[in-house]
């Protein structure tokens, strides 16, 4: 009796979770899908669903070149600031990864620190700052307030690399009379690069879709494609967004299948 | 960096190859948000009269006050939204074989990694008056105006939790993974059913996931600028809306100063708080 009784209890648990697991992971995948379907519309309102299907909005989307222009700011952006967050992040990692010591850790705090800080007030603070020292505002600031807010993605998922790296095998390398950049170069990097690309591949996607540091720090010339695509939003719901929005989403989706494939993202972001 | 001390020792690295980075931060980092607490402490716009006038201003009016409150009131019911919806996922994450865990984990990677101005777009088009939403009801003969969605509490809410899930449901997948299941299985066949269970072991044990998921949801929430603006329109405003006004619009720097230490101030405090929280748990947990 009571083995019957547990399992319809067992059953009605299972249930309530199993379905709000399963709304949960509708709400999360629902917009996307909307806004693609919405995005082959013939018609000019974002009605779904849409009136009719066609590429019309695709085709006005390859001729906005104003949103080209702001695409090509933004890859250019995320490209340099991803470039510097590996270099300056991959070293700190190094550094601070095997490291017990007070300071490594105050570094560490340190480095992770505008994951959690509003990114709008560093914004502003940092407009304040070059303002004050006389440096105008340009795509070189921009670069710079960018590094700052997507390094802690490469320092992060490299110390994590390093940690699963077996101290062993360097000191291996050390008995066996390889020098410390030898080791380096054909031991650790080789080891610790899904980690690397990893780290980068998130720091080039949260670059390419900062609107708070860019706010502040671009100028006037230098449009970025989220605050124009803002900008858009705030004025009339253009179609051309929605079109934009789906070459958007499919591009990540290419991203994300070959990181999973090089990298193995998933695995990465969940231990 | 050819400084590195303690040659003997080959699995670490110096400290000097961290240097690069951290003067970076000095300067482009740590010194611009000293620069920006220094100006908070003026009372003119061109920073010459020192004072507390800027955070007397905040604190006695009852405008920036309400601002302040709803941010943080937001980041609350995003968190608690989130956690209701993400746990779930985490949980049946935990029951599915491989391949539904990578289809699982790719859902929940995904919304994280595309843009926010996207994500938010969709939640227009899905909450306006024309929207997914509207459109059903009014096609089910249940309502005869559409409701207003768009530009709501609710609205915002709503949108948030879905962009911010990622953030909620990526630890707790990684605390549920943590904990051993044959806890799960004695704690049944000692008689305890499935949501005692689920309360009594399961829940306290992934209290370091939980606050970690928590941590992360509120402090993106209360800064999420893009998502807040686009569906909360102009007559809800929030923070980070608020110093963006006073710092662009009106130039009124030194108030956006104060307005940003202030937020900075909130964030932290609310981090430290889940942070206690954390070391606290891991205690209970018994690791």
């Amino acid at each position: 009796m009571s083995g019957r009784k547990r399992t319809l209890e067992a059953i009605s648990f299972e249930l309530v979770m199993t379905v709000i697991a399963v709304i949960a992971l509708l709400i999360i995948i629902a917009p996307s899908l909307v806004v693609l379907i919405v995005s082959f519309t013939s018609g000019f309102s974002l009605r779904f669903p849409p009136p009719g299907y066609s590429l019309r909005w695709y085709v006005e989307l390859w001729n906005a070149w104003q949103l080209h222009f702001a695409a090509k700011n933004s890859l250019i952006v995320a490209l340099w600031a991803t470039g510097l967050s590996v270099v300056l992040g991959v070293a700190a990692a190094l550094a601070i990864s095997r490291s017990r010591t007070l300071s490594a850790r105050l570094l560490d705090s340190l480095f992770m620190s505008p994951l959690v800080l509003p990114a709008l007030a560093f914004g502003l603070a940092a407009l304040m700052l070059f303002s004050l020292v006389g440096l105008p505002v340009s795509p070189l600031t921009l670069v710079i307030g960018h590094t700052v807010v997507c390094v802690p993605y490469v320092v992060r998922n490299t110390v994590a690399a390093l940690a699963q790296l077996e101290p062993t095998l360097l000191e291996s390398s050390a008995v066996l009379g390889a020098s410390r950049l030898y080791t380096f170069r054909r031991i650790v990097l080789p080891l610790i690069r899904p980690g690397i690309i990893a780290g980068a591949f998130i720091a080039f996607m949260s670059s390419f879709d900062n609107v708070p540091v860019s706010l502040f720090l671009r100028d006037a010339a230098t449009d970025m494609l989220p605050i124009r695509m803002w900008q858009d939003l705030e004025g009339k719901l253009d179609v051309t967004i929605a079109a934009l929005s789906g070459v958007l989403i499919i591009a990540t989706i290419a991203l994300v299948a070959v990181m999973e494939r090089v990298t193995g993202l998933s695995r990465r972001l969940t231990n | 960096m050819g400084a590195a001390p303690a040659a003997r020792d080959v699995t670490s690295y110096g400290m000097g190859l961290a240097a690069p980075l951290a003067l970076f931060f000095l300067v482009f980092f740590v010194a611009p948000l000293l620069q920006l607490f220094w100006l908070s402490l003026h009372n003119d716009t061109a920073g010459l009269h020192w004072g507390l006038g800027q955070y007397l201003h905040f604190l006695t009016d009852p405008f920036s006050l309400g601002v302040l409150g709803s941010t943080l009131l937001l980041g609350a019911e995003v968190t608690a939204v989130c956690l209701v919806l993400g746990f779930p996922i985490a949980w049946l994450y935990q029951r599915v074989g491989p391949k539904l865990q990578t289809v699982i984990i790719l859902i929940v990677l995904l919304p994280l990694l595309t843009s926010v101005v996207v994500r938010t777009f969709a939640w227009i088009v899905i909450l306006g008056r024309q929207g997914i939403i509207n459109a059903t009801l009014q096609s089910l003969g249940l309502i005869d105006t559409p409701l207003k969605l768009l530009y709501t509490q609710f609205g915002v809410v709503i949108a948030l939790a879905q962009v911010q899930m990622p953030l909620m449901t990526l630890p707790l997948i990684t605390a549920l993974g943590r904990i051993d299941p044959n806890l799960d299985d004695a704690s049944c066949s000692l008689g305890a059913g499935s949501w005692r269970t689920f309360f009594r072991i399961v829940l306290p044990l992934s209290l370091p996931g939980v606050i970690a998921g928590c941590t992360l949801t509120y402090a993106a929430s209360i800064t999420a600028f893009i998502t807040q603006s686009l569906i909360g329109g102009g007559q809800m405003l929030f923070m980070p809306m608020y110093l963006y006004q006073q710092a662009s619009t009106l130039q009124n720097w030194p108030f956006a100063a104060a307005i940003s230490i202030i937020f900075l101030l909130a964030v932290l405090a609310v981090v430290s708080v889940f942070t206690t929280l954390g070391r606290m748990s891991r205690g209970y947990g018994g690791a």
